[in-house]
């Protein structure tokens, strides 16, 4: 289970979003630390097949966009920044229509996630209407059904953006327990330091390159500083405070 | 067809299904916007415009039951661009994305959605005939079968054409000023509510865009289907302009590239 990208590169117009990015990741919880405008969504669409990058490469699990785009989408899982959710379905329609769009059957996707929509205490809200959600539930709903198919790699874009530090705690916490235990590779976008542990791989990237690669804590003692958070204001210009 | 591939239509066509009649306000104006063309609009002007013999119709009609196919193609026409509005919607929602982030070829997924909003504008037409045989207008029953192969191809036509317009437009408000644009236009240089022959005298030019309009072949095409009638000229042009349309709906559905 992997992520790779080699020089790749974006522009908007005469602006490189990203900018000769070469990635390299496996499997376990993966934080892609950057602030606002540094690319990670960028990256996120292009990594998803939604941009397609002006040169460079990717490759996902050993697949490549041009030959096995079939594969990478059915070894991938994906949570995007903003909720992309049908507010009027119930969490099951929502569920099952994406498993349809996966070619799964309706009672074969359930059956694929009932432990983690158990674990997300989603079982009983499974009729409810999704707009009747809050934030945190919608969250859960959005990490369940990007479980669906059982990927490999799972990618989360500023996912608990927006909510309150319970719902947060729990969702990092829950994800990181799930790369340890599906052994799948997570890439999780944020630019909120608190979301990082010492252990966590962690990148970090602005104006469109990785400023740095590794273990946080081992980063941390490199570049001789404290903590995450002043190790982020060393390497990134312009950095927004979270 | 792979089972995969099963799962995928019925799931997107039960979606579509699921939100068409979530949205019951949609159902009405469907339904209330022709049946008032067909009940007011027409006992006011069936005097002023009296309707010859003409194909496919054996005698005299009413012009109620002429503009009938009309309206049933306003219907569809209607129906494709709401459903390409929702394709807008879908995408300041995001809820694209995730139709985008299936495994399997982006046009069968297109063609699924093209498909989903072609069997409810197939629902509409039929309930809308059903009403309008309550105000005399006389749809022979076997009318009711020849004409769903033409239904199906203008809706996919129709569909194809908004999907292509939805990926053109960039915001919700944009959309509804395009529909004046293309609905309008669309609607009223066409054979729908007069016959060309009377656009000619009045204007040879306005004639001319008329006889231009692919939706004239649409009407034109239901109108013959509804008498178990083939009308090929208008079968050909549909076809035509539902391959150019669908090729650009299906072109404009590329990954965004990133080049300088």
């Amino acid at each position: 289970m992997s992520i790779v990208t080699k020089e790749l590169t974006f522009y908007y117009g005469r602006k490189a979003a990203v900018n000769g990015l070469d990635l390299n990741i496996t499997n376990g919880f993966n934080v892609l630390l950057g602030p606002n405008g540094a690319g990670k969504s960028t990256l996120f669409s292009m990594l998803t097949g939604l941009y397609q990058a002006a040169s460079g490469y990717i490759k996902i699990n050993g697949y490549d966009y041009k030959h096995d785009k079939s594969n990478i989408m059915q070894s991938m899982g994906v949570v995007f920044q903003q909720s992309t959710l049908d507010l009027d379905l119930s969490v099951e329609q929502n569920l099952t229509y994406y498993a349809a769009l996966h070619g799964i059957s309706s009672s074969q996707a359930l059956d694929n996630i009932s432990e983690i929509l158990t674990q997300l205490q989603l079982t009983t809200r499974l009729d409810d209407k999704v707009r009747s959600l809050n934030g945190g539930h919608r969250r859960r709903v959005e990490i369940a059904r990007a479980l669906i198919h059982q990927p490999k790699v799972l990618l989360l874009d500023e996912a608990t953006v927006g909510l309150d530090i319970d719902s947060r705690k729990m969702i990092t916490e829950y994800v990181g327990k799930l790369s340890q235990e599906l052994g799948i590779c997570v890439l999780w976008a944020t630019h909120l330091i608190d979301e990082i542990s010492a252990e966590d791989q962690l990148i970090i990237i602005d104006e469109g390159k990785i400023q740095a690669q590794g273990i946080s804590g081992e980063l941390c003692n490199k570049h001789n500083v404290a903590d995450v958070y002043q190790l982020y204001r060393s390497l990134t210009a312009n950095a927004e405070l979270t | 067809m792979n089972n995969r591939y099963l799962y995928c239509f019925n799931g997107i066509v039960k979606r579509e299904v699921l939100r068409f009649f979530q949205q019951r306000s949609r159902l009405l104006s469907a339904l209330v916007r022709p049946l008032l063309w067909l009940v007011v609009f027409a006992a006011g002007f069936r005097a002023a415009l009296g309707v010859s013999i003409m194909e496919p119709y054996g005698t005299y009609i009413t012009y109620q039951q002429y503009i009938t196919p009309g309206l049933c193609c306003m219907i569809i026409l209607f129906n494709g661009m709401q459903s390409s509005l929702s394709m807008v919607y879908d995408r300041e929602m995001g809820s694209m994305k995730v139709l985008l982030m299936s495994p399997l070829p982006r046009p069968f997924l297109l063609c699924c959605k093209l498909i989903a909003s072609a069997l409810l504008s197939l629902l509409q037409v039929v309930i809308f005939l059903l009403f309008a045989q309550l105000v005399d207008v006389d749809i022979p029953l076997m009318g009711y079968v020849s004409s769903i192969p033409a239904i199906f191809l203008i809706a996919f036509f129709l569909g194809a054409l908004g999907l292509m317009l939805s990926n053109l437009i960039k915001q919700l408000e944009n959309f509804a000023g395009v529909m004046n644009f293309v609905i309008f236009p669309m609607f009223f240089l066409s054979s729908a509510l007069y016959p060309l022959w009377k656009m000619q005298e009045a204007s040879l030019w306005l004639y001319w865009l008329c006889q231009f309009n692919p939706f004239t072949s649409c009407v034109e095409l239901l109108r013959f289907a509804l008498y178990g009638q083939m009308n090929l000229t208008a079968l050909t042009t549909v076809i035509v302009a539902t391959t150019i349309a669908s090729f650009f709906a299906l072109m404009s559905f590329k990954p965004l590239h990133g080049r300088k």
